[in-house]
């Protein structure tokens, strides 16, 4: 699989993001990825094209499935939505990025100290 | 099978995402509209948000990819599109690889079949040959066998070994067949009990030869080869059991051999058993080729501890009749060196194949390097193409990639292309090769060869794909979109590589027509040297032999054969003739003899050199054009009158008692006891192991032996005429009808001239030459190639330049030279760095060489001039192009 190189996110977050915001609600690409923006107030900068890579990722593991359907602006999207291996993924991810992101803050800690 | 579900549904998967990322941007066009945007400006935004589109697809796709698999497939349709596009460019690099592998591939098949593949045995890696030195016995140095062995020796090693499961001796001779149509003479391979069982191939038809039909006094009996047996019994069942005259003795055939057994690398028609009188057998009579298979797991060490341990046991054993001393041979320090069967069979070949092996190799390299420089050329002119794939989002190592893909493409069809060539370049190399190559016939395209065709073709397309490839990754940060076709002079950097490629092909080039030109050198040496016998051209040679079945009194041998020697004369255009146990350089294994001069002194153990000797009747030497150096030719009145007379080289002469004339009344034996022989004629000395080897000392006896206690008269005879009618088929005629007048039951055999005998032991050399002067050629006309399309294209990059120093006054002249003056001093270069690697690597053919040093000054000035020659030509040509440039459309072009 090959990685998104220039991503300023670390490899995993992007998935992680969006099966989160899916746990809300099915949503297609496009409100998925302003969800994304306005839910982090702009402060990752995310290409938006970079979710379609992801969201192909996340349909071959199996962690989203899709389905076109008709929007409600009369428009035809393709609607994603979690599966059950997603949840669990998406639990999984989430506790083990937490315990990073705690380890992470206590070096920086220590080091303000 | 998930995998196999997105393989045919990942067509629509690709459509859903455009179509999704299509959706996307609208919906963020008709956002932004929305919100008060133009819809240029909104369309336009929305993608700036959205990213580099194609990339998004690619990633997304790249999602349901095998990776490399598929993007090397895209990789190589790619490739397959640019080759198509470019057919000029495509078929000589093509031509160039082909001729590159599939030369290399021809050579490989040779060495595939005749070094690589193991002898056609079952395990042959159990089998040796029963290799002993002697360095205590005098002029055994020159025995081309070491020593062989004796019958008792043969006794001794079979029956009180520990480290054989079978051991036997053979030789290979020849025997009449007669009753069967024309008498015929036949190859045959004597062999004792043990030989057919250590090499272990079973019979096709009927069994083995046994050891109850080695018996002297039980029934004679004869296995057949499966070729004689297709050709005088129609492969026959019925042959086995039925009998066939062999030297006009009836023996019943009890087997045949199959199809394509050898013995080692004897071709022969019957195998004969030895049968020896193991009441008569002494210690001496070392006559005999050892073959033996180790016990499993027997390294060669043990063995020849085991036969060194027996040879105080065989001294112990046998003697050499009543008054001898049978421990005499431990002043021989018999030794033995057992060597594999392989390497007893493949002698000195090996040398010469890895030679031109090693040469064909350099041929390729220099290929590769043509090619590199086609390709250097390509990718200049596919800046601008290569700067586009970049700008719309190819990582640089995936254009990189596409380049290899690209050569490797290349490599391949190329390779494809040479395996054809080699299938043409094998029958002829089968043709050209020394015929007594063993596996020459059974040379093929195995599976072998095409793989190491395969990896020759893929590592040949990397070779030549990495100049370019990474040139290309050196100059991307450069890399601008500007346009490509006007360009700046070309800059020195930019030549570097492909100067450096030419250096490199001078300097391979040198190195092959080095190594050529000292083969020539060596051919010359071997022209000029006097072989010993004259005009080998008009020289008919024919073997007949005698058996005592037919004739059994030795002197009615002697009178038949001098009837024959009449006969022959008399046939119209022949000037003399004779005859001679053997012909010189003819291979045959030499017969031995110590000689005791009667002015010399002898402790009692000691046993004077042993000798080259030979039988020949009067008027051989004359018929063979052999000089008599001193003193008068054997008569037939002696022969007859059994005079104690004998003839011995100019060497010996010259050893024993100081020069030709003084042997003359000199007199010598073979036994301590036997009687004198008065040295009669001292003969020119003949180079009698082929022109490469110093003649050897021989002593001539006459065919009848003086007493016939000690020897039979010599049989089987090779009859030399002179006569310019050699070779024609009315002559073989009368020859055969001038025989057949004397009597009707003699075959003839081995009917050539002596120039055939003399061709074919110079085979080798001259095979070398002719592979090594092929390899030349093909080096020298790439160089040029290389070296004109260099200059070439320098000259036409710098049209602009040229055109601006004629405009300011240079003259015509001034340009041509500083165009040649390029490709001299890049071909300098090359030629100086070529002249050093060959100095060392022309000391790896050193074996093959004769009467000139590897490092032969004259070949290679030859040599440097050649290329310098014609680095100059290849450099005037388009040098004069660019002497010929008009300014004004040059400046007007740009």
């Amino acid at each position: 699989m090959k990685n998104n190189s220039k991503r300023d996110l670390f490899p995993g977050a992007l998935e992680m993001m969006i099966l989160r915001t899916l746990r809300g609600q099915p949503l297609h690409g496009y409100a998925l990825v302003q969800h994304i923006k306005r839910t982090s107030r702009d402060l990752l900068q995310i290409e938006e094209g970079s979710l379609y890579p992801a969201l192909q990722r996340l349909l071959k593991a199996e962690l989203v499935k899709a389905d076109w359907s008709v929007s409600s602006t009369n428009r035809r999207v393709r609607t994603y939505r979690l599966t059950a291996a997603g949840a669990k993924h998406l639990l999984r991810q989430v506790s083990s990025f937490e315990r990073m992101l705690e380890g992470i803050t206590r070096v920086l800690a220590t080091g303000e100290s | 099978m998930n995998w196999l579900r997105q393989l045919f549904s990942r067509r629509r998967m690709y459509a859903e995402l455009s179509e999704e990322i299509r959706e996307h941007l609208e919906e963020k066009t008709e956002e932004l509209v929305a919100r008060g945007m133009s819809r240029e400006e909104a369309a336009y935004a929305a993608r700036r948000e959205f990213g580099n589109v194609h990339l998004v697809e690619e990633d997304g796709r790249d999602v349901w990819r095998w990776p490399s698999i598929e993007s090397f497939f895209a990789d190589v349709r790619h490739a397959l599109r640019t080759l198509r596009h470019n057919p000029v460019f495509t078929a000589v690099g093509l031509l160039t690889i082909a001729i590159g592998i599939g030369a290399n591939a021809a050579v490989f098949s040779v060495v595939n079949s005749v070094l690589l593949q193991p002898l056609n045995y079952p395990r042959s890696q159990e089998l040796i040959a029963l290799h002993q030195i002697a360095p205590g016995a005098a002029g055994l140095a020159d025995f081309r066998n070491g020593l062989l062995l004796s019958p008792s020796m043969y006794f001794t090693y079979a029956e009180q070994n520990r480290t054989f499961q079978a051991l036997g001796v053979w030789v290979p001779g020849a025997a009449n067949v007669t009753g069967l149509a024309e008498p015929e003479q036949v190859r045959t391979v004597y062999v004792s009990d043990g030989a057919l069982h250590a090499l272990a191939v079973p019979p096709a038809a009927g069994r083995w030869l046994s050891q109850a039909d080695q018996d002297p006094h039980g029934p004679e009996r004869v296995m057949l080869s499966y070729g004689y047996w297709q050709r005088r019994f129609g492969a026959e069942q019925a042959a086995v059991g039925r009998n066939i005259s062999v030297d006009s003795r009836p023996r019943e055939i009890v087997g045949v051999m199959p199809q394509g057994f050898r013995f080692l690398d004897a071709d022969f028609d019957v195998i004969v058993p030895l049968a020896f009188d193991r009441g008569k057998a002494i210690l001496a009579g070392f006559g005999f080729h050892g073959i033996a298979r180790l016990k499993p797991g027997v390294a060669i060490a043990q063995a020849n501890a085991d036969i060194a341990r027996m040879l105080p046991i065989w001294m112990d054993s046998w003697s050499n009749g009543p008054g001898t001393n049978p421990h005499i041979y431990e002043t021989w320090k018999i030794t033995p060196t057992l060597r594999p069967l392989k390497q007893e069979v493949l002698g000195n070949v090996s040398d010469v194949l890895w030679v031109v092996m090693g040469t064909i190799g350099l041929v390729l390299l220099i290929a590769c390097a043509n090619v590199a420089n086609l390709l250097l050329v390509r990718i200049e002119s596919r800046q601008q193409e290569l700067a586009v794939r970049a700008a719309l989002g190819a990582g640089w190592r995936r254009i990189v990639r596409g380049l290899l893909a690209e050569s490797v493409l290349l490599g391949l069809m190329g390779g494809a292309l040479g395996v054809g060539l080699a299938y043409a370049g094998v029958r002829g190399l089968v043709a050209a090769g020394p015929t007594d190559l063993r596996g020459v016939s059974e040379i093929s395209l195995d599976a072998r060869t095409l793989g190491f065709a395969f990896i020759l073709s893929v590592l040949s397309g990397l070779l030549f794909g990495l100049f370019p490839a990474l040139k290309y990754a050196g100059q991307r940060t450069a890399l601008a979109l500007r346009s490509a076709a006007r360009t700046t002079s070309a800059s020195l950097e930019r030549h570097r590589a492909r100067n450096l490629l030419v250096m490199g092909q001078m300097a391979m080039a040198v190195v092959l027509l080095a190594s050529a030109g000292l083969m020539i050198r060596t051919f010359e040496a071997l022209r000029t040297v006097d072989p010993g016998f004259a005009d080998a051209q008009h020289l008919q040679l024919v073997r007949i032999s005698i058996p005592d079945s037919l004739v059994a009194e030795p002197e009615r041998v002697t009178r038949m054969q001098n009837e024959i020697v009449d006969k022959l004369r008399a046939i119209p255009g022949v000037s003399s003739a004779g005859f001679a146990s053997e012909m010189p350089m003819e291979g045959f294994d030499s017969d031995w003899d110590a000689i005791y001069a009667q002015d010399k002194t002898y402790a009692d153990d000691e046993i004077p050199p042993l000798r080259l000797y030979k039988h020949l009747s009067p008027g051989f030497l004359q018929a063979a054009g052999t000089g008599i150096i001193a003193g008068r030719d054997l008569t037939w009145p002696e022969v007859y009158g059994r005079r104690p007379v004998v003839m011995v080289s100019e060497n010996l002469a010259r050893e024993m008692w100081g020069s030709p004339s003084a042997a003359i009344g000199k007199r010598l034996r073979e036994f301590p006891n036997t009687p004198w022989y008065e040295v009669i004629g001292v003969v020119q000395d003949v180079r009698e192991n082929g022109v490469q080897q110093k003649a050897p000392e021989i002593v001539y006896w006459s065919s009848l032996p003086v007493d016939t206690r000690w020897a039979d008269v010599w049989r089987t005879m090779t009859f030399a005429l002179r006569s310019d009618r050699a070779g024609s088929q009315s002559f073989l005629n009368e020859i055969r009808q001038a025989v057949w007048s004397v009597n009707s039951n003699l075959p003839l055999a081995s009917v050539r001239s002596m120039q055939e005998v003399f061709d074919k032991s110079v085979a080798r050399t001259s095979f070398t030459l002719v592979m090594l002067a092929i390899a030349g050629a093909m080096a020298v006309a790439l160089g040029m190639i290389g070296i004109y399309g260099v200059i070439s294209y320098s000259v036409s990059q710098r049209r602009r330049e040229i055109g601006i120093r004629l405009a300011l006054g240079a003259q015509r002249g001034d340009v041509l030279q500083m165009i040649v003056r390029e490709g001299a001093k890049t071909a300098l270069a090359g030629v100086a760095i070529g002249i050093a690697a060959a100095l060392l690597l022309t000391q790896l053919m050193r074996s093959l060489l004769f009467g000139v040093s590897a490092q032969d000054p004259l070949t290679f000035a030859c040599v440097a001039a050649v290329l310098i020659l014609v680095a100059l030509l290849a450099s005037y040509l388009p040098a004069r192009r660019a002497m010929l440039v008009d300014p004004v459309v040059a400046l007007r072009y740009e």
